[in-house]
């Protein structure tokens, strides 16, 4: 048996009221989905005009649907896909059976028209946001007149928005399907246009574009953030767009030169001794690690201001914690005598520590120095990066290897990398030797002078590039 | 209008207010130009009108009034000692630039704020005055979100309440310690304290709404905040506390994060090198799990690491989800609301579709997927009719199997 087929025929594309009666007319004589050609009028020829027309439903109330299937509809009737309106009426027709059928989303005929009415969504949300009225003036006054090109048929149903938006304003938006119009009172509703139908410029949009241009964050480039919520798609009939090329090649060098700019600034800055004081405020409450819990206080780094040499030891041992000042306690005694012997004056300097809080475990009555993990070497390394940008000291010496890890981020054995200076991060050099409290722990006495010697040595020679880099 | 002038002063003072991340046209009343005889329409959504290159909406006009200033914080590019050309806009062309954007459908409506010359009150008067002659004399109807000095006289914020839709003052920084250093001139107690006097005048507002239905509207959109990261000490951890504070204390609607960035001409005190934007990002998403998805803030704050830092390679409801591993898998067929939200994978809507969905059927893996995004991404940590994960919630390596791939390094990434 072959199954009778019908037309329906719609006035227009996004014509829901059409669709409702008519499918109300099919449900109503019980035709089945397929049974059934959507047609628009006026769109494509008419290769089913033989097929009698869709039964007219009875008079009197029809059955019910939800409201969320009405919304539902209306948004995905405006849908570019020529199967939408069978789709509807293949929902439309379990709606029948069951009033809840809309609720179990894993179906996949309602999930497939959720899709599509939220795709008309973003078309229309797009169509709000991406219309770009331009300025013309005609016989009755000013007018703004602007082009667009949406992906459905969403023209008619958003021309609300407009009107809403710039009820006292003359506009019209002109669209390849079809254009509205707006005369401070009355919509009204025009044929299809094309772009050269639209004005080609604006006085305002150079200053706009001077706007979009300086508002653009250099430092930050996330194109694909821009490309996700704008296609472009829409570019070519957004003004500001044109900008975006340069943009982007510019964003580059704009942040190189800002960096460069500020390391070339004056290297001593008036409020570095307040800045100084603020930081040391600062890091008296740190919180970053664990180590400030049994620590007596945070052992932050002394010295001039303006050294000539950097010296970032490990952490603080018993006495610094209880003094408060880093290398005072029997490795500070030594590191005093070695620095007098290769004859660096210890005012000139800045020394500071990798961790500023105490780290030890307690054997009776003796807290005993335990080695700081990395965890608590990267949780202090800011404030180290803080002392040495504000200080930016000519070298930096790493004594031992907590220091130097710090200091270059990764592992090194002092050893292999004594006799050569490093390039840090900002450009300066950075010397690594042995924490002087290394030489306190030699059990041979031999061996231990002959490393304080090797000791005093790399400070001489510490000394003597310093000497150069400050000249 | 479109002299160079106003344009010269538009490209310096647009400049100027690009550091400020807030640019969100929502959470007003609704309406619209209709029966008056201005421009302007709001909506319950905002619209992001254009996006720049750094990937941020643009929604507003958002600039200052002027960049002068007789503060000198160092983070900020417009204080005392910084070597910018300055400007300044009058009142009248700040209107006038809002409403010619307006009319053009570039903006959702204007977002003013200002360095501070004179004095607190002065600065805070001509802020007033472009909202007051946008709403009286140009009858216009868009979103104004206007930036508040904390310092200025309480009938002064008032004003501004009555005429824009939103207000905010900046908390700066997270933390007072940071504060003191990089903004010496301001005091975490004063800016609280006008953050509570605007509660109040919010408050004051409905309150008088619902007696009288004719009375004004007060900042309809409430108060936001925002606070610029990586400048300070602050880890994560502390942020997120901070920021459920403000949330807590003074009802607001938004806090926003911005990485702190170079800036020209920095002062000496600042960091050179800036956090990665990744973690900023983060912080949202950490924002979004304490307003959406029911997080508590210490819940938050356990799915850092031993720094108090957030992961960057995942996002952190993974983070939590890897960590609190005997809260899975969760059924998603059984499980409540409260449960199914905590599934990395999973947001609002999905959990609100699956929610709708299995009163009419029992969930297998093929119905999640068409309700998800990513099913590879939820199943480890899910019940479905046809899957159960034994081992897979347990398993040692399980973060490098949801984990996303490492991607290449951004070129502009710190």
């Amino acid at each position: 048996m072959i199954l009778e087929t019908y037309r329906a025929l719609l006035a227009t594309a996004d014509d829901f009221e059409g669709w409702r009666d008519a499918a109300r007319g099919l449900a109503e004589a019980g035709v089945p989905p397929s049974a059934v050609s959507w047609q628009v009028m006026g769109q494509g020829t008419d290769l089913f005009g033989w097929l009698p027309d869709a039964p007219l439903a009875p008079p009197g109330p029809s059955f019910a649907v939800p409201r969320p299937f009405i919304d539902l509809a209306k948004a995905a009737i405006c849908h570019s896909n020529p199967e939408r309106f069978g789709l509807l009426y293949g929902l439309l027709l379990k709606l029948r059976d069951d009033r809840l059928a809309m609720e179990d989303r894993a179906n996949p005929l309602v999930e497939r028209l959720h899709q599509m009415a939220k795709e008309v969504r973003r078309d229309a949300h797009k169509m709000h946001a991406f219309v770009r009225f331009r300025e013309v003036k005609d016989e009755e006054g000013v007018r703004f007149v602007a082009w667009f090109e949406p992906d459905h048929h969403i023209v008619r149903r958003e021309a609300g928005f407009f009107v809403r938006r710039f009820s006292n304003m003359r506009w019209s938006i002109l669209t390849p399907e079809q254009s509205i119009h707006w005369d401070g009172t009355r919509l009204t509703e025009g044929p299809g246009a094309r772009r050269a139908d639209a004005p080609d410029g604006d006085p305002v949009e150079e200053t706009w574009k001077t706007y979009y241009a300086s508002i653009f964050n250099p430092a930050r480039v996330k194109v694909k953030a821009m490309t996700k919520e704008m296609p472009k798609k829409y570019w070519r009939n957004m003004p500001e767009t044109a900008l975006i090329g340069d943009l982007l090649a510019g964003a580059q060098a704009r942040e190189a030169a800002m960096i460069e700019r500020s390391e070339a600034m004056p290297r001593r800055s008036s409020n570095i001794a307040a800045s100084w004081e603020a930081l040391k405020a600062e890091a008296a409450r740190c919180t970053r690690c664990k180590l400030y819990k049994c620590a007596t206080q945070t052992v932050f780094g002394e010295g001039s201001l303006d050294p000539t040499i950097l010296f970032v030891g490990e952490q603080p041992g018993d006495q610094e914690d209880l003094a408060g000042h880093p290398f005072v306690g029997p490795a500070g005694q030594l590191f005093d005598a070695a620095l007098q012997e290769a004859g660096i004056d210890r005012s000139t300097t800045y020394v500071t520590n990798a961790v500023k809080h105490f780290k030890f475990v307690q054997r009776g009555k003796r807290r005993v120095h335990s080695k700081p993990d990395a965890g608590e070497i990267e949780a202090c390394r800011w404030w180290i990066e803080q002392e040495r940008g504000l200080i930016k000291p000519p070298l930096t010496v790493a004594l031992g290897a907590t220091a130097a890890r710090s200091l270059i981020g990764k592992i090194v054995t002092i050893s292999k990398v004594r006799d050569e200076p490093l390039t840090l991060a900002d450009g300066s050099e950075c010397w690594i030797t042995v924490h002087p409290s290394f030489l306190l722990r030699l059990p041979d006495e031999e061996a231990r002078l002959s490393e304080r010697a090797r000791f005093v040595d790399d400070l001489k020679r510490v000394r003597k590039r310093a000497t150069q880099l400050i000249r | 209008m479109t002299s160079l002038d106003t344009r010269q002063k538009l490209a310096i003072l647009a400049d100027a207010a690009k550091y400020d991340a807030s640019c969100a046209s929502s959470g007003t009343v609704k309406r619209d130009s209709r029966g008056g005889n201005g421009v302007g329409s709001t909506e319950s959504m905002g619209i992001c009108h254009a996006y720049a290159p750094d990937g941020r909406c643009i929604s507003l006009l958002k600039i200052l009034l002027t960049n002068s200033c007789i503060f000198d914080c160092h983070y900020c590019i417009n204080r005392k000692s910084s070597n910018v050309r300055r400007a300044r806009f009058t009142t009248d062309e700040v209107v006038q630039v809002t409403l010619a954007f307006y009319k053009r459908n570039y903006i959702e409506g204007l977002f003013l704020s200002s360095g501070i010359i004179r004095s607190s009150n002065y600065t805070m008067e001509q802020l007033v005055e472009v909202a007051r002659s946008l709403r009286e004399d140009h009858d216009f109807r868009g979103y104004i979100h206007l930036k508040t000095i904390p310092d200025a006289d309480p009938g002064l914020v008032r004003l501004a309440g009555l005429h824009a839709d939103r207000v905010s003052i900046n908390v700066e920084l997270p933390t007072q310690d940071g504060l003191t250093r990089l903004a010496p001139e301001k005091d975490s107690g004063r800016i609280e304290g006008a953050m509570r006097d605007m509660k109040g005048a919010i408050e004051d507002g409905c309150d008088a709404r619902r007696k009288y239905r004719s009375a004004p509207k007060f900042a309809p959109a409430g108060q936001s905040t925002q606070m610029i990261v990586g400048a300070d000490a602050a880890n994560d951890r502390d942020i997120v506390r901070r920021a459920s504070h403000l949330y807590d204390r003074f009802s607001l609607r938004r806090v926003y994060y911005s990485a702190f960035s170079p800036i020209p001409s920095p002062s000496a005190v600042l960091p050179l090198k800036r956090p990665p934007l990744m973690r900023e990002h983060r912080l949202y998403q950490s924002d979004w799990l304490m307003r959406f998805y029911g997080f508590k803030p210490s819940e938050v704050a356990s799915a850092t690491d031993d720094l108090g830092m957030l992961p960057l390679d995942i996002d952190p409801k993974l983070a939590w989800a890897l960590k609190f591993r005997e809260s899975f898998p969760v059924d998603v067929n059984r499980a409540p609301r409260e449960l199914l939200l905590r599934v990395p994978g999973f947001g609002t809507k999905a959990v609100n579709r699956i929610i709708s969905s299995r009163r009419w059927r029992k969930l297998g893996l093929d119905d999640i997927s068409r309700l998800t995004l990513s099913v590879a991404k939820v199943r480890p940590f899910i019940i479905t009719t046809d899957w159960r994960p034994t081992l897979l919630t347990d398993c040692a390596d399980l973060r490098s199997l949801v984990a996303p791939k490492a991607e290449q390094l951004d070129l502009f990434a710190s």
